[in-house]
């Protein structure tokens, strides 16, 4: 398996470099192009398959619930892309090697640079659509990493932020198009999506996904209206430069456009949207090309213009068309990389790039100018360079559609104009430069590079010549691309001379015009001038700014500090959600019949409501407020036990009381009433916020009341004996069914507690000496009958926990409830005789005894894995003691101890903790010792 | 039956849920309370209101739903825990800020609408 082998050598490149950057920079250089330059054999090696007729896949499962696969292959136009990625990468590594001062970063900058040729890798070969989405987003990240490489430098920064929100916005939408592709063809495996172009079309999503899709694409590929950020990209390094904006990653929109071409291409919204998008980039990038005076601007407006050239041949959709657009993705690439190269030795060698303050560098650079003029040369179109042959395939492309019905003339006029643009400013570009003389002393010296980082220059611009003079070997990679793209192979012949005809008629006036237009460019510029020059970058920072501001405004708005207000806005939400709800409901009884209330049920009833009004209406005087809420407590555990639920009875019984104990020892620090400072408008909002959710939850609990219920109860109740080995279901549940829940409850618990405790540490509280009318407390600390009577109960207490905690499993009881009865008891204690002395007897830490609890009901689950059952697995079985007679026993029993130890903790923790706060003398750690 | 249950669970919702409103730490904790009483109900109700019945396998034949008591077992436990850190959280605030309101500062209830 070789192909898996590609990408995971670029990976490897991404760590060589941090690992040898100690060695010098010409071993680090040398060790990271070896996978990249291994990679681009192995990419070579499967021309003879591919040749033969194969298609090399490589599959792995990676996250099949989400059909995502690990899968790549390496077909005609994945094998077109990446050799160029990988070749153009070792062209640019080299060229990085001398282009970097020496104290810069480089390993950084290779790691970098290998990582985004990892993802344009990936991109290409990925044969899944969301694992091409994964190295998409990829390159968006490293190309952000690439162009902020000059982090210290303003402009670097904000055109790496510019650069990664506009492809990674169209990123996101391009994830949403790929989404609903996969819908559509039933899978995101790229061999299934390219043969379901028929389901695709007919699909009524289909305009959707298009726009999204190709909405990835154009920001990716810098397509008008998203161009801008490709200028503002260039304050990255130039080997950057050369090699993300203008050979690879600008190419992975266009890449994108050809790889689905088979699947979403030939619509009739396809060939207006893709085309008219491609015209308008090809002509706006070419006019601001002319205008731009800084040699990178100039190269950069120029590659959105190739970009919109390429895009256009992708809109128009015919095989020859497909064939003229992989061809000039080619020669693009090459001399386009090149020409980056030379403006890299241009300011490296000079220190400038404004056309103004160079010039006459024909003398100085000779080879370099001739190297320029060559690359330059093949980007207008000159003939017996390789930029003319794609160029009039797309002149004969244009010409020959019939997009826009009658005035289809309107497509080769637009072409030819761009042609002329085109020559005017590679013109330009090589006049002003090397031949016009010069104005200014540039501030270094310039002179000819270093030999070897000339050699990509000069290796490329051989490549414009040969494929120039001999298209047929061109013809090899790109029979097998364009026939990755139409599914079928292509007859064609490339030739420089097709005889005279409307293509090389629309050449000559391109090359005469273009001249021309040069020879005029200044009355042109002139003209430009009179606009107001729109920096994309300051129109984009302000809206960021802008945005910014609004959401900072809007938080403000919403969120100012206030508990009371969010409180309102959240029951006000669930308000409306479960009014929403109950209207959707045909009527409120259910099927079910309702069961006759007798005066008991009243009368609990009617305590309940009382109680419950009573704590609301006397809120402000909080101790009765206190005592009324108990009521509830109290009324509510009985009804509990009214409808058959003696566990729950028992545990609120025993909570009721611990709550109370709490509370009052809470409201014994805090403030004795609550002053009267609601607005009346106030009041009535929250009386009517309030009335209007007991409405609906009453609403809600009454259409639940009146409907059967099938519940999964059934299985509980009768799995529970030969299950769980226990007849209480409910502690069956708690300890055996749904154990693992209740092993979070127990540590919620036992966290609740230690947060507690930390909460206390150190608090120190102002301590009425009397309560909020004025009376002192009694001197009467501990009252002789209480202390009498919590003495002689203790025991008793203790023995019923027992008592309760072991026929838990089969009669109403267990840990939690017994766990509740010693805390109670504890606490009685606690309250009789004081902290103290208790503190005296009882002398241990309650902490380690939650923590013990939790422990053990965890190691008690993780037990089962000894004997090779998942977690938390029960057994249990008869034994026969002696004298005692036959009894069960369950590991339950072992969780329920830990459950039974944590809730005592905990218990204890909190209110023993909080009651030494009352005692005015608090024995601390250091007079203990 | 049932309609009075509901009608009981309404009103203790609504005064639970007036109490969180205020503005004074207490009275939250106090509403706080109240809610999760109500919610228990709630809860517990949605096995249906069994009369005179058990979880008892071997017991009564009339048997109530599990499901719901186990559930609202352990809520009451930890509805316990959740009053005990909110109501020593507001201790502390008072401790830290010499004033029990929710906000922290005085005097600041009407300011926002």
């Amino acid at each position: 398996m070789i192909l898996p082998w590609i990408p995971l050598l670029a990976l490897l490149g991404v760590v060589v470099p941090l690992l040898t950057r100690q060695r010098g920079r010409r071993f680090c250089s040398l060790a990271t192009a070896a996978p990249a330059a291994l990679a681009l054999l192995l990419v070579l090696s499967q021309v003879p398959t591919l040749l033969a007729g194969d298609l090399p896949r490589f599959q792995l499962a990676w996250v099949p619930q989400l059909g995502l696969d690990l899968a790549f292959r390496l077909d005609g136009l994945s094998l077109l892309f990446a050799s160029l990625i990988l070749g153009i990468g070792l062209l640019i590594l080299l060229y990085a090697h001398y282009y970097l001062e020496a104290h810069e970063p480089f390993a950084r900058f290779y790691s970098f640079l290998m990582l985004f040729m990892l993802s344009m890798v990936g991109i290409v070969m990925a044969d899944n659509l969301l694992l091409l989405w994964l190295f998409w987003e990829l390159t968006s990240l490293s190309s952000f990493l690439l162009i902020g490489f000059w982090s210290h430098w303003t402009d670097a920064r904000k055109g790496a932020r510019m650069a990664l929100t506009v492809t990674g916005a169209g990123g996101l939408a391009l994830l949403a198009g790929l989404l609903l592709l996969g819908d559509m063809a039933g899978s995101f495996d790229l061999g299934v999506v390219l043969e379901s172009r028929e389901a695709i079309l007919a699909d009524p999503r289909y305009p959707i996904m298009l726009v999204l899709v190709l909405l990835g694409a154009f920001t990716k590929s810098a397509q008008f209206p998203f161009h801008f950020w490709l200028p503002h990209a260039m304050a990255a390094p130039t080997p950057v430069s050369a090699y993300l904006h203008s050979a690879t990653m600008v190419k992975a929109g266009i890449f994108l456009m050809a790889r689905l071409h088979p699947a979403i291409a030939g619509s009739e919204a396809w060939e207006l949207i893709v085309t008219l998008t491609g015209m308008a980039t090809l002509l706006y990038g070419a006019w601001f090309a002319l205008l731009k005076t800084d040699l990178k601007a100039i190269l950069a407006f120029s590659t959105v213009s190739h970009l919109g050239l390429i895009t256009v041949l992708l809109g128009i959709g015919s095989p020859l068309a497909i064939l003229a657009a992989l061809f000039h993705i080619l020669n693009h690439a090459t001399f386009k990389a090149a020409l980056f190269m030379s403006a890299g030795i241009i300011d490296h060698e000079t220190g400038v790039r404004e056309l103004g303050r160079l010039g006459g560098l024909r003398r100085a650079m000779p080879i370099t100018a001739l190297l320029t003029s060559i690359t330059a040369a093949a980007m207008a179109g000159v003939p017996l360079f390789n930029g003319f042959l794609s160029k009039e395939m797309f002149f004969a492309e244009a010409a020959a559609s019939p997009l826009l019905g009658g005035l289809s003339w309107l497509l080769p006029v637009l072409a030819t104009l761009g042609g002329i643009l085109s020559v005017a400013y590679s013109l330009r570009l090589v006049h002003a430069v090397f031949f016009k003389p010069a104005r200014k002393e540039t501030p270094r010296s310039p002179h000819e590079p270093p030999r070897l980082m000339r050699a990509p220059v000069e290796l490329l611009a051989a490549l414009c010549i040969l494929v120039g003079l001999l298209p047929v070997i061109a013809e090899v990679p790109l029979g097998l691309a364009v026939e990755a793209v139409l599914l079928t192979p292509l007859e064609f012949h490339l030739a420089i001379w097709h005889g005279l005809n409307l293509p090389l008629l629309m050449s000559a006036i391109a090359l005469i015009a273009g001249v021309l237009l040069y020879a005029l460019h200044d009355h042109l510029r002139q003209f430009g001038r009179q606009f107001a020059p729109m920096d994309a970058r300051l129109v984009f920072e302000a809206a960021v700014q802008r945005l910014a501001a609004t959401s900072q405004r809007l938080t403000t708005r919403l969120e100012n500090g206030s508990l009371q207000r969010y409180m309102s806005w959240l029951l006000g939400a669930a308000l409306l959600l479960g009014a929403v709800g109950l209207l959707q409901l045909p009527s409120l009884a259910g099927a079910r019949p309702t069961q006759e209330a007798d005066g008991i049920l009243l009368l609990g009833a009617a305590l309940l409501i009382f109680g419950a009004l009573g704590t609301v209406a006397t809120h402000r005087y909080r101790l009765i407020s206190l005592l009324m809420l108990s009521v509830v407590g109290l009324v509510v555990s009985l009804t509990f036990a009214r409808f058959s639920a003696p566990d729950l009875a028992l545990t609120q019984l025993s909570v009721e009381v611990v709550t109370m104990i709490l509370l009052m020892l809470a409201l014994f620090f805090l403030p004795q009433k609550t002053p009267r400072e609601s607005s009346a408008g106030r009041n009535i909002r929250d009386l009517g916020l309030a009335a209007s959710l007991g409405m609906v939850v009453a609403s809600l609990n009454y259409a639940v009341l009146t409907r059967d219920n099938h519940g999964i109860s059934d299985f509980f109740i009768a799995n529970s004996v030969p299950g769980g080995g226990g007849h209480n279901v409910v502690n069956v549940i708690l300890v055996d069914f749904r154990g693992f829940d209740t092993l979070g409850e127990i540590t919620v618990l036992a966290l609740a507690g230690l947060a507690i405790f930390k909460l206390l540490n150190r608090l120190r509280l102002f301590m009425p000496h009397s309560d909020g009318e004025g009376r002192v407390w009694s001197p009467d600390r501990y009252p002789l009958i209480l202390t009498s009577v919590s003495q002689a109960l203790l025991p008793l207490a203790l023995l019923v926990s027992a008592f309760i905690f072991l026929r838990g499993h089969n009669l109403p009881g267990g840990g939690f409830i017994a766990g509740l009865i010693t805390a109670v008891a504890l606490i009685l204690v606690y309250m009789a005789r004081g902290v103290e002395w208790t503190q005296v007897r009882l002398d241990f830490q309650y902490q380690p005894v939650a923590i013990a609890g939790v422990a053990i009901a965890t190691l008690t689950g993780l037990g089962s894995w000894l004997f090779g059952r998942p977690f938390l697995t029960s057994a249990f079985g008869h034994f026969h003691i002696p004298a005692i007679g036959d009894i069960e026993l369950a590991t339950a029993m072992l969780f329920d101890l830990g459950v039974y130890l944590a809730v005592v903790g905990a218990t204890l923790m909190i209110l023993a903790n909080l009651g030494k706060l009352t005692t005015p003398h608090r024995p601390s750690k250091e007079e203990k010792h | 039956m049932e309609s009075l249950y509901a009608v009981t669970t309404g009103v203790l919702s609504a005064c639970g849920l007036f109490l969180t409103l205020r503005g004074r730490t207490f009275p939250v904790v106090v509403g706080l309370t109240l809610l999760s009483y109500a919610v228990n109900l709630f809860l517990f109700s949605m096995g249906g209101l069994t009369t005179d019945g058990a979880v008892i396998v071997d017991g009564p034949s009339d048997y109530a739903d599990p499901l719901p008591q186990a559930l609202v077992l352990t809520a009451i436990v930890i509805g316990f825990a959740m009053t005990a850190f909110a109501v020593i959280l507001a201790m502390r605030a008072r401790g830290d800020l010499g004033n029990d309101h929710v906000d922290g500062e005085d005097n600041r209830e009407d300011r926002s609408s």
